[in-house]
Order: structure tokens, then C-alpha cells, then sequence
């Protein structure tokens, strides 16, 4: 069952950089492994991550094989206003999953 | 006395034809599915263009040597005042000896307030890892580690 992490700190001044960490379970199978029958397991991994900050995106990245199972990413941004963080991961197999966290900026 | 000697000649080519066949199966068995130096000059290629790649601004975390090469923390930042008009908009992590060449590509802005981020990586061997950022004004910046491996990553089976 997928799940996500987030860490964003609940309260910020204005103008604050603020770390915000992710961790979203997920295998992240390469597509270069085989089976002890020698069968190649298919690639299913992450393709895709986007953080929105009140609906406008601050950060992205874009995940190959080589990011290890359960991606954490973490980053920065500076704390505007109060409002909500939207995260979304999408992947193979049609996975796709969001999650949202809220801040109070003072 | 004409015997032994064809034997002996039948020996030494049944000897040189298995010896061949030792020194073929190498040449195939030696060439695993990795990227090469020249595809990493390649996917650096596709990323940067024709822009020349300067050494510096950029700081490469990783630890040199790696005990787990399935999960291998790596912090990456760059050295930007991060305001509206000088600031980092992406950074691009490539590798050696992974399957592919690629690692992530994070895309920033200047609302990121400081140009750091940090995730988890797989190394398949022993191999070089380069960090490129590209600045607002167009300018790549890069930096690369040499990271020793014991443990690679992408060879265990499933059972």
C-alpha cells in the first residue's frame, strides 16, 4: 500500500527558508533484475516528482532506476504565505499518489 | 613412431581450439549492461549542449566509500544567493557504471530560498558521479566524486 512522509515545519516566519522532506514507499524496481528463473522483472519505478506551494510549483524532479527504493528527497523554499504544500509522485503502472501538508506563516 | 606423433599433434590442436574457446567466452561474458564513459559524455551532451561545463560552485555529498551501493545518501548544493535574478534552476546527477547513465534531475527556482537538496541513490560498482547545475544566466557549473562501492547495487536475485 503506498504511502507518504512529509516533514514541513507547522509554523514559519515570513521570509523563512524552510526544509521540507519527503519519503514516499515504493520498491523503485530497476527493470535490470531477474528472478532466480532468470525471468527479467519489468521496471516500476517513480518517474515523476512535484511539490506545489498554494498551487504554484516550487520544485520537481525527475527519478531514473538509480534512485534507491522508497525515494526520500528532500529541499528547500522560503515560507510566502500560509497555505497548503501539495507533493505528487507518478510512475509506472499508472502510479500516481498525492498527499498535502499545511503551514502557518506569522 | 608415426603414431604418437599425429596424436600429439591431434592434442595440441584439440589443446589450441579449447584455449580459443576460453579466451571467446570472456570477450562476450565481460560485457555487461552498463554505461560507459562515452555514455555518460553523451547524457551530459543531451543535458548541457554546446555550453562549456565550469568546475566549481557545486558541492557533491557523498561518502567515499560506500558500503550498500542500494542506498547511497548524497546531498547536493550550489553555491547561489538564490534571489529573483540569480539563482539555480536545475541540477543533474550522472553517473559511470549504472545501467543507465542518469540518476534525477531536480528542477529549483528562486522561491527555493537555498539551492541544497539530498536524496538516496544505487551504485552498481565502484564508478565516478557528476553533479551539473544550471544557473539563470545559462552557465553550467559541475562537480564529481570517485565513490568506492563494496556492496553494488542491482546484482542480488529475487526469490
Amino acid at each position: 500500500m503506498p504511502s507518504a512522509l512529509i516533514n514541513v515545519p507547522a509554523k514559519a516566519t515570513r521570509g523563512e527558508t524552510i526544509e521540507i522532506k519527503t519519503l514516499m514507499s515504493h520498491p523503485m524496481e530497476t527493470g535490470y533484475r531477474r528472478t532466480a528463473t532468470g525471468e527479467l522483472i519489468p521496471r516500476n519505478i517513480i518517474t515523476s516528482f512535484a511539490c506545489r506551494y498554494n498551487g504554484v510549483e516550487i520544485f520537481r524532479a525527475d527519478l531514473y532506476p538509480a534512485i534507491a527504493a522508497n525515494p526520500f528527497i528532500t529541499f528547500f523554499t522560503v515560507a510566502t504565505e500560509s497555505g497548503k504544500f501539495d507533493f505528487e509522485w507518478i510512475g509506472d503502472q499508472g502510479f500516481s499518489e498525492t498527499a498535502s501538508a499545511a503551514i502557518t506563516v506569522a | 613412431m608415426h603414431k604418437p606423433d599425429h596424436s600429439s599433434r591431434r592434442q595440441f590442436l584439440s589443446l589450441a581450439g579449447g584455449a580459443a574457446v576460453l579466451g571467446a567466452v570472456p570477450v562476450v561474458t565481460l560485457r555487461p549492461a552498463e554505461a560507459t564513459p562515452v555514455m555518460l559524455a553523451a547524457a551530459i551532451r543531451n543535458v548541457v549542449g554546446a555550453a562549456v561545463v565550469h568546475t566549481g560552485k557545486v558541492k557533491l555529498d557523498v561518502p567515499p566509500l560506500v558500503e550498500n551501493g542500494n542506498t547511497v545518501p548524497m546531498t547536493i548544493s550550489v553555491v547561489s544567493p538564490m534571489t529573483a535574478d540569480d539563482y539555480v534552476k536545475s541540477i543533474h546527477v550522472f553517473n559511470e557504471k549504472n545501467p543507465q547513465p542518469n540518476i534525477v534531475n531536480f528542477c529549483l527556482g528562486p522561491r527555493a530560498g537555498r539551492a541544497q537538496v539530498a536524496t538516496r541513490i544505487r551504485l552498481a560498482d565502484s564508478q565516478k558521479i557528476v553533479a551539473i547545475a544550471r544557473l539563470s544566466d545559462d552557465t553550467f557549473w559541475s562537480a564529481s566524486v570517485d565513490v568506492v562501492v563494496t556492496l553494488a547495487a542491482c546484482t542480488e536475485e529475487v526469490i
